[in-house]
């Protein structure tokens, strides 16, 4: 099996830095052959055969400074320390490319175009970790995707990249692919690795982390798509090199999913750092003219911003927190001055109310309350106390979770009532949007 | 019973882990089986669980919790069109009248030849294409218009 996938249009490349997508620039990006042409594996066949240190790795990506790039933007090589270095069986290595929080799309282009470069990535954690197994865990929906990651697997196990006594020596690493089948919650890494053992996907009480009690009950480390497939070009250009693309605090290129009121909605790789009015021009800017109203810019889990709080923004962890708002996953969703906010978030309280597990009795029920509250509203029966009444359960759902549902749940009511308060009320005393008067 | 086609794939799944966790496969083992029969009946999540030697109610409980598996007949071909916020955005509640209006069926619903079921998705991971729409869990249709649902639909025979 060869993998292929669709030919690209360079031109949309101007104005990016490709680290993690490079092979875009190519016809062919998803084969073995164009990767291999790019210097890919390299990285991982120098260190195999050098006997590089673990520990060396280790500090390389601390120079990096790469974060998580899932949305927590927990330093990666911090994390990979973590991992018990002597461990008596096998230690596992897990990708999460379970991208479902809406707005998520970056982790796809990764496995379609450019999957050999998260398989390199792969290999090398799961050198520097002992680790001799390892998942990407990808979600269901986009099944095509998964099949073009499955044929790279295979392509690089034919190839030499994957299986036994790689390059000759003693490392041998197992990769393969699982999908989810439709769970948003499965892209927290406790409720993947349930996921992975063949259950529902629930979180599980931390600690113990991942790193001491993981799949079947191993050590195992859990990395996004984006920061595994980061790594070989670290290893080859040095973790200095990756950190002066970015900024302080936020090294390297990040992939920004842009969907929502744009003219050209999609995938954007870029340096950390990069002034929002930039990154929205490489879009093409909000689409049919319009004006900017809002944006969330890294998945509903963060908060909402006013046009005003992000045209002075840079796009870097720091830039964004002190904007008020996270990176988180990279994935902002632009929306225009027609854009009604209150059913916007009638919109994005179902989808929370939709995927909560069911485990923790204030999500559960919070956010069908939440849910049913904003839906009253939007038929025109909201009453003024139900602002409050919003806020004060999505307070009570916030730090009572298990997981980081909680949060993200909370945090769309709570922030786009408070830049948008005047639309609600606006909605709760004329039964009808303020915006487009429905 | 499982068919033979069906264990061969199964099998090739049970691969990817340790030989004392097949119960591991089970998310696989119920879409092969799913994609074979159309929809998983009571029978068809009992023979997956006896062949991964798993309690019944274990893989009961990943069909019912994953909501792309289908526990009742969706006809030949299920829509399932995502209409979260950026598909929102981009007008996926006008995609949804035109093939309510065109199918004549709502959420949840099988035409009555059982040719179209039509499913309400939550976010499929792909919202630079939106609006979209996926059929039988496999095929991905982005940057959906009302002449391309047309399309799609007079594709599927």
């Amino acid at each position: 099996m060869v993998a292929s996938s669709k030919p690209v249009i360079k031109t949309d490349l101007a104005g990016q830095t490709l680290v993690t997508l490079r092979t875009l620039t190519e016809d062919n990006p998803a084969s073995l052959d164009t990767y291999l042409k790019l210097g890919g594996y390299a990285a991982l066949k120098r260190i195999v055969t050098e006997k590089v240190k673990p520990t060396d790795i280790i500090t390389e990506i601390k120079t990096s400074g790469l974060r998580g790039r899932g949305g927590a933007g927990f330093p990666t090589g911090l994390k990979w320390s973590f991992m018990p270095r002597y461990f008596d069986g096998v230690k596992y290595l897990v990708c999460n490319t379970d991208e479902g929080e809406p707005g998520t799309f970056k982790d796809r282009d990764i496995i379609r175009y450019n999957p050999h470069q998260l398989i390199e990535g792969m290999a090398i954690a799961a050198y520097t970790l002992g680790a001799r197994v390892g998942y990407n865990y990808i979600h269901g929906e986009i099944w095509q995707d998964y099949e073009i990651f499955e044929a790279a697997l295979h392509e690089a196990k034919a190839a030499g990249y994957l299986g036994e006594n790689l390059f000759g020596t003693s490392f041998s690493f197992d990769l393969y692919a699982v999908h989810g089948y439709g769970a948003y919650i499965c892209g927290e890494e406790t409720a993947l690795i349930e996921s992975i053992e063949g259950k529902k996907g629930q979180p599980r009480f931390k600690p113990p982390f991942p790193a001491s009690y993981g799949v079947f009950g191993k050590p195992t480390n859990v990395n996004n798509t984006e920061s595994y497939t980061s790594i070989p070009w670290i290893m080859q250009n040095g973790g200095q090199a990756f950190a002066d693309l970015g900024v302080a605090n936020s090294g390297g290129t990040k992939l920004f999913s842009v969907s929502g009121h744009v003219e050209k909605p999609g995938n954007y790789e870029v340096k950390m750092g990069m002034p929002f009015t930039e990154l929205l021009a490489l879009t093409g800017g909000v689409w049919k003219g319009r004006q900017l109203k809002a944006v969330i810019p890294g998945g509903p889990s963060t908060a909402v911003m006013p046009a005003s709080a992000i045209l002075s923004a840079t796009m870097d962890y720091d830039g964004l927190s002190k904007a008020r708002s996270s990176l988180g996953a990279g994935s902002m969703i632009v929306m225009d001055d027609t854009t009604c906010m209150v059913k916007t978030l009638h919109r994005l309280s179902y989808f929370f109310y939709e995927e909560s597990c069911g485990q923790c009795t204030p999500c559960r029920e919070g956010t069908g309350w939440v849910y049913r509250v904003i839906d009253r509203i939007v038929k025109g029966q909201g009453k003024m106390e139900d602002l409050d009444l919003l806020t004060d359960i999505s307070n009570n759902i916030a730090g009572r979770t298990i997981c980081a549902l909680g949060e993200a749940a909370a945090t769309p009511v709570l922030s786009f009532i408070k830049h948008f308060r005047p639309e609600f009320e606006y909605y709760i005393q004329h039964g009808k949007s303020m915006v487009d008067g429905k | 019973m499982l068919s033979p086609e069906a264990i061969i794939k199964i099998d090739y799944e049970l691969t990817k882990y340790p030989a004392d966790q097949r119960q591991a496969a089970v998310m696989s083992a119920l879409r092969i089986v799913q994609t074979e029969r159309g929809w998983l009946s009571k029978e068809s999540i009992t023979e997956v669980a006896q062949y991964l030697g798993m309690p019944e109610i274990a893989a009961m409980e990943v069909a019912t919790f994953y909501n792309m598996y289908d526990l009742s007949p969706v006809g030949k071909y299920k829509v399932t069109i995502c209409t979260n916020i950026s598909c929102m955005l981009r007008g996926s509640d006008e995609i949804v009248s035109h093939l309510q209006g065109k199918l004549g069926v709502g959420f949840n619903e099988v035409t009555p030849d059982g040719k179209f079921c039509l499913k309400e998705g939550e976010c499929m991971g792909c919202c630079g294409g939106a609006p979209l729409m996926h059929v039988n869990n496999t095929e991905m249709h982005e940057f959906l218009t009302t002449d391309k649902v047309d399309a799609i639909l007079e594709g599927l025979k």
